[in-house]
């Protein structure tokens, strides 16, 4: 292998990364407390200090992750994804297809040529869906988001749940046989079949990929996590603790549907609404219910049910917005009785 | 030269039309660049990620937009990178 200037910063400024995350909240803390001299405990400083130490801690897993998972995804193409499920069995399909959703570069500028692509070379409609919905729902930026606000546990939890939901309503999509609200053209036109030709990539350029993912997506959400930050440090310093558990506590029982509604026409990224979720919780809303908000908001959006109009009836929109938030809405129900 | 940017319209799409018309100008190089925005021409390339460049009938880029040095490498030398 040869090395090169690609393969060994990376591996020099590993342990620059390690020293300055582990040292965030000691560094904080002193900048609060000694630089500034503010007092412990009063509602500006809380909130500084919440905003000092969250925003560069979720800046720093962003870029360190999306760098491995842009060397990562250098593996997975659409194409491959798609050849990988050409013709695979209900279930068995479903589920690979989730699982392919979450590595698979994914934009929502390309779902309707992904679908397309996915449809007319003969994967099934109902394993097409639990790819277009896992794709989006379990993305990178969500993941490392939770796990910096919440711990591993929820970020697994997550995942877990996610992928249930992919699954799972991809498979009723397929069993209820919807391709007759498939737009008719799109059975009837033909892609071309410009032969693949795969190329070797070297560990090189795929680390220049991993450089180029951190450039492009943290170059975007950057200013949302500021901002979703930035929202929560205020609610962090300044609302009174339990004040959210009126609304959204485990006792409200329609506090569920109530968010999944609310998130469904609601369009942020992850970036800005993982970090308001976590103060939401903190502030006493049941994470059940914060769960099932924060889903609903990721997972359906507005504007991708406007770009999937162009190939779907909006019978089968509707079908689909209901499915998947049935199902978010099962899953904030389930935690709010099991937490 | 026959250039084709595939692309339905996403903001994307039109970065990649403005800066390929910017390195053939550029660059001086005798090009034909048309948009194709109708989805189901887009398919008949049998590419799934949008932005595409087309280069005389040859997909040579997808999924992304490329720096403007990277795409004058590609035009002049026709070094394909999909």
């Amino acid at each position: 292998m040869k090395l090169n200037k690609n393969i060994i910063i990376p591996l020099l400024l590993l342990p620059i990364w390690y020293l300055v995350y582990s040292n965030l909240q000691p560094a904080t803390d002193w900048v609060i407390d000694s630089a500034f001299g503010l007092a412990k405990g009063a509602h500006l400083t809380e909130t500084l200090r919440f905003f000092i130490f969250e925003f560069p801690k979720v800046l720093m897993l962003l870029v360190l992750i999306i760098f491995f998972v842009g060397i990562l995804r250098s593996f997975f193409t659409p194409e491959r994804t798609r050849k990988a499920l050409e013709g695979k069995r209900t279930f068995t399909g479903n589920v690979m297809a989730s699982l392919l959703g979450i590595v698979t570069p994914f934009c929502s500028c390309s779902a309707i040529p992904l679908f397309l692509g996915f449809v007319e070379s003969g994967v099934p409609l109902g394993i097409t869906f639990s790819f277009l919905i896992a794709a989006p729902m379990i993305n990178e930026v969500a993941v490392i988001l939770l796990y910096g606000m919440f711990g591993w546990k929820t970020a697994v939890i997550y995942i877990a749940t996610g992928l249930t939901i992919a699954i799972i309503a991809g498979w009723i999509i397929g069993k209820l046989k919807l391709e007759k609200w498939v737009e008719e053209w799109v059975y009837a036109s033909h892609m071309g079949n410009a032969d693949e030709e795969e190329e070797k990539l070297t560990l090189s350029v795929r680390i220049k990929m991993g450089y180029d993912a951190v450039k492009d997506i943290v170059g975007k959400v950057w200013l949302y996590v500021a901002l979703g930050i930035a929202v929560g440090a205020g609610a962090h310093g300044y609302v009174p603790s339990e004040f959210m558990a009126s609304f959204m506590g485990k006792d409200v029982w329609y506090a569920v549907p109530l968010s999944v509604l609310i998130g469904i026409p609601l369009y942020s990224n992850a970036a800005g609404i993982v970090p308001i979720v976590s103060v939401l919780i903190e502030k006493g809303a049941s994470l059940g219910t914060a769960l099932a908000f924060m889903m609903s908001v990721i997972a359906l959006s507005l504007p991708e049910m406007i770009i999937l109009r162009k190939v779907l009836k909006m019978p089968l929109i509707l079908t689909f917005i209901a499915i998947v938030g049935g199902g978010i809405m099962i899953v904030g129900f389930l935690f709010n009785l099991i937490f | 030269m026959n250039i084709q940017v595939l692309g339905t319209g996403c903001p994307k799409c039109k970065t990649l039309e403005k800066i390929t018309r910017e390195v053939v100008a550029e660059a001086g190089i005798d090009a034909n660049i048309t948009k194709v925005e109708d989805i189901v021409e887009i398919m008949k390339f049998n590419v799934m990620t949008t932005p595409a460049l087309v280069v005389d009938g040859k997909v040579v880029l997808k999924g992304r937009v490329p720096s403007n040095s990277e795409l004058k490498e590609i035009l002049t030398n026709k070094v394909f990178r999909i």
